[in-house]
């Protein structure tokens, strides 16, 4: 039988006082194991720890209990104490008598008998732990970014910048995300293409940083630290080395349609670079609209082409990498307005979404940065902006707060009215929220400086009338209902997880809330992570928000994977569940209960394996076991039995 | 006055931390009941709750963390699932089913945490000593 040591801690009289510790002592000398018992007033303190590792050596204890507070505070006290004298921290054991014990009940004797159930069911305990070593895992030192947006450049070039490399992964043909549409940002007007583009070269051009556009996440195996991926680029049908991006093909490209970057207010060709700052700045062909694919002729583009670059055949291709950490910054999209027919949403061609108002916003928009409506082409004298539309509105869209409409919204009215001197901006709100540097004073500007009228009040209805587009609304701060003939209506729509977030969470193995928004490890302390050790949330694939605050998040994932790349070994924790091949049968109870995909069936053995790494020590397999094999290191069956007959012993 | 034995496994990220807040916050409640500390409800065997009884146990509370916050994700599902079936098992042992009760306390909760244990203790109390038909 192992020599435990127990160690009875008085905590100056916060334990003395209601438990009889002479009593105590003198109970539990005779109790099987314990080899040496010892009180003393302050055992977390220095001479306490000496006494502990004295004693450890002295009697050549091989495990011990300290009966004292609750193991969330000493515990690793103790346990980094053992280890200077080569005990095995696994074998120091914490009986929490304070918390659970002395300071919860008045009577000394009843709270004596229970500090003496709690340290005789430990002594069982420990009398059964074995030495354990921390898991080693190494760490490939390479990081996967999947998202080109702000979120995903940042992380990516800080990163990369500390010397690792960076596989930047990106769905579109270029990086730049949703910041390369805004035309200005708040609250301090920077046109963000100037602030954004020389980040998108450094991005592309950085020798750490392996571009890859035009591609997604197709498949993922491994764990923290050592994660297998694999990449595919979809069909450019442009050879990338070859292409210069000299441009020829798009100029002569005779099949124009819709630019999704101008949000359908442009033209761009069926060869085409999203934008002229586009990194990379090469073209793909859009199969879908392209003449040739479409009915077998034209090749216009493959015959300007100085370099031979058009390659009608190209394949999609993959390729397989292997990764230590993973940033998911994909980014959002726009709650579409042909959800709100009520405002006229999809039916009146001058009500669009805010996104599209930054479109005709940007200088290098489809109207070069004059404001003119979608549907004539008039500047619109009269603009009515409306407010959490689709947000805030749990019972017929979502029930969350976009958080970005209130700033925008504001610099679009107060951009506008910088554009149409004599025009008049409205805004529709519920609450204006103005919290972020600077935000406040910003709001304030717009209503004094550029005579922005707020309304608090909803909208009921949004109809057409001749060329006008009639808002009916109430001022719940007058009490009077409101008309406004406008020329044009901006809806400030939700914003939500872009297209295919729940497949990518599905892959990743990370959860999604309610909203479909990625979750994080904990709100409120651990607001990057997510809850699979190695992956990161960074912008608004997280939560909706604004781009200062997705820059300090994108920061923070680099800091967590720098933070994983400065160790050589992960360090796991090894109270893990593992499998006695001898008695197990294989029936895979503890695969169907394990969350974290941590066992698999060996089929040429017939049993059950275990991943030390992926296991997270919950134990729920080691109850599901119908044949114990099924074990969890130093939480074993028989020490739980144990345990409770100590408690039960009369 | 009879005074019940009262068996308990916390789970170390929610209870074990509640029943530590009562503690800090000097709450009182009865002595009757020991806790085990466990890693996550789910790790709770209805063997272990079975060798409780078998032992002169008079009850058992189980405590994890509320749906949707458990540390593991699904554990305290799990832990849910094996409570619900075991209780129906053991009126075959004519163990009255509400000697077992499964509690979601928070690390929040010391004051729920005190009230579930004078409560439990007081119906425990009132069902007097265990007694179970060996099948």
């Amino acid at each position: 039988m192992k020599k435990i040591g127990v160690f009875v801690c008085h905590c100056g009289i916060n334990i003395a006082s209601t438990v009889d510790i002479p009593k105590l002592v003198e109970d539990l000398k005779n109790y099987p194991g314990v080899a040496y018992i010892q009180d003393y007033k302050y055992m977390c303190s220095d001479p306490g720890q000496t006494l502990v590792k004295e004693k450890i050596k002295s009697e050549k204890l091989d495990a011990i209990v300290v009966a004292a507070c609750s193991p969330t505070l000493h515990e690793n006290t103790f346990r980094m104490a053992v280890q200077t004298v080569d005990m095995n921290p696994y074998n120091c054991e914490i009986a929490n008598i304070r918390e659970q014990c002395s300071w919860v009940h008045k009577n000394i004797t009843e709270a004596t008998e229970k500090a003496k159930r709690i340290i005789k069911s430990v002594v069982e305990k420990a009398l059964l732990d074995e030495d354990l070593e921390p898991v080693k895992v190494p760490v490939t030192r390479k990081a996967l970014v999947l998202g080109g947006g702000i979120a995903g450049i940042q992380s990516a070039l800080s990163i990369a910048n500390s010397g690792y490399d960076v596989i930047l992964v990106e769905r579109q043909s270029s990086i730049g995300g949703r910041m390369a549409q805004l035309s200005e940002t708040f609250p301090t007007l920077d046109c963000s293409q100037c602030i954004l583009t020389p980040k998108m070269v450094d991005a592309g051009q950085h020798e750490n940083i392996r571009l890859m556009t035009y591609s997604e996440l197709e498949d993922i195996s491994g764990f923290v630290g050592n994660f297998k991926v694999k990449i595919k680029q979809k069909a450019k049908y442009v050879n990338w080395d070859k292409c210069t991006g000299c441009g020829l093909c798009i100029e002569k490209c005779p099949k124009k349609v819709p630019s999704e970057f101008d949000q359908g207010l442009g033209k761009r060709k069926a060869v085409y670079t999203p934008f002229p700052q586009a990194v990379p700045n090469k073209p793909v062909i859009d199969c879908e609209n392209c003449t040739y694919f479409k009915t077998g002729k034209c090749r216009l583009c493959e015959k300007v082409c100085p370099f031979d670059a058009i390659d009608f055949n190209e394949t999609e291709s993959f390729i397989e990498e292997e990764v230590g950490a993973i940033v998911v910054a994909t980014g959002y999209d726009v709650y579409p307005v042909l959800n709100m027919s009520e405002y006229g949403g999809g039916k009146i061609p001058d009500v669009i979404d805010g996104l599209t108002f930054e479109r005709i916003l940007s200088a290098s928009g489809p109207s070069g940065g004059e404001v003119r409506r979608p549907s004539d082409g008039k500047i619109p004298k009269e603009i009515v902006f409306i407010k959490c539309v689709g947000s805030r509105d749990p019972e017929n869209h979502y029930p969350y707060c976009s958080k970005i409409c209130c700033m925008y919204t504001t610099k679009h009215a107060m951009l506008y009215k910088h554009r149409v001197h004599d025009g008049q901006p409205y805004i529709f709100y519920m609450d204006v929220r103005a919290g972020g540097k600077g935000y406040e004073e910003f709001y304030q500007r717009a209503q004094e400086e550029d005579k922005v009228v707020f309304l608090r009040g909803k909208v009921s209805k949004v109809y057409q009338d001749d060329d006008k587009v009639v808002v009916c609304g109430i001022d719940t701060l007058s009490g009077s209902n409101v008309e406004i003939r406008a020329d044009l209506v901006v809806l400030a729509m939700a914003i939500r997880p872009s297209k295919g977030i729940e497949e990518l969470a599905q892959l990743l193995k990370i959860s999604i809330d309610q909203n479909g928004f990625l979750t994080e490890a904990h709100p409120k302390l651990r607001p990057v992570e997510s809850l699979s050790a190695g992956i990161y949330l960074a912008g608004c694939a997280q939560a909706p928000k604004d781009i200062p605050d997705t820059v300090a998040q994108a920061t923070a994932t680099a800091a967590m994977v720098l933070n994983l790349f400065s160790r050589e070994y992960l360090l796991h924790e090894p109270i893990i569940t593992g499998v006695d091949e001898e008695l197990c049968s294989g029936c895979g109870l503890c695969i169907a209960v394990c969350p974290y995909d941590a066992r698999k069936t060996n089929r040429e053995k017939g049993v059950v394996e275990v991943n030390e790494i992926l296991c997270e020590a919950c134990g729920a397999c080691a109850a599901a076991c119908p044949s114990g094999a099924a074990q969890q290191r130093n939480f074993t069956d028989t020490q739980f039995s144990n345990m409770v007959k100590a408690i039960l012993a009369e | 006055m009879f005074e019940p034995r009262i068996v308990a496994f916390f789970c170390k990220w929610c209870t074990s931390a509640g029943a530590d807040l009562a503690g800090t916050s000097r709450m009182t409640y009865k002595p009757n009941i020991t806790g085990i500390r466990v890693m996550c409800s789910s790790r709770v065997d209805p063997e272990h709750i079975l060798d409780a009884f078998k032992n002169g146990a008079d009850g058992v509370l189980i405590g994890g963390c509320h749906p949707g916050d458990c540390h593991y994700q699904s554990g305290n599902y799990q832990a849910l699932k094996r409570v619900k079936l075991l209780k129906k098992m053991i009126k075959d042992l004519n163990i009255n089913e509400n000697r077992l009760r499964l509690e979601w306390i928070s690390a929040a909760e010391g004051k729920r945490f005190t009230e579930v244990v004078d409560e439990f203790t007081e119906e425990i109390r009132k069902l007097g000593h265990i007694q179970y038909t060996v099948l």
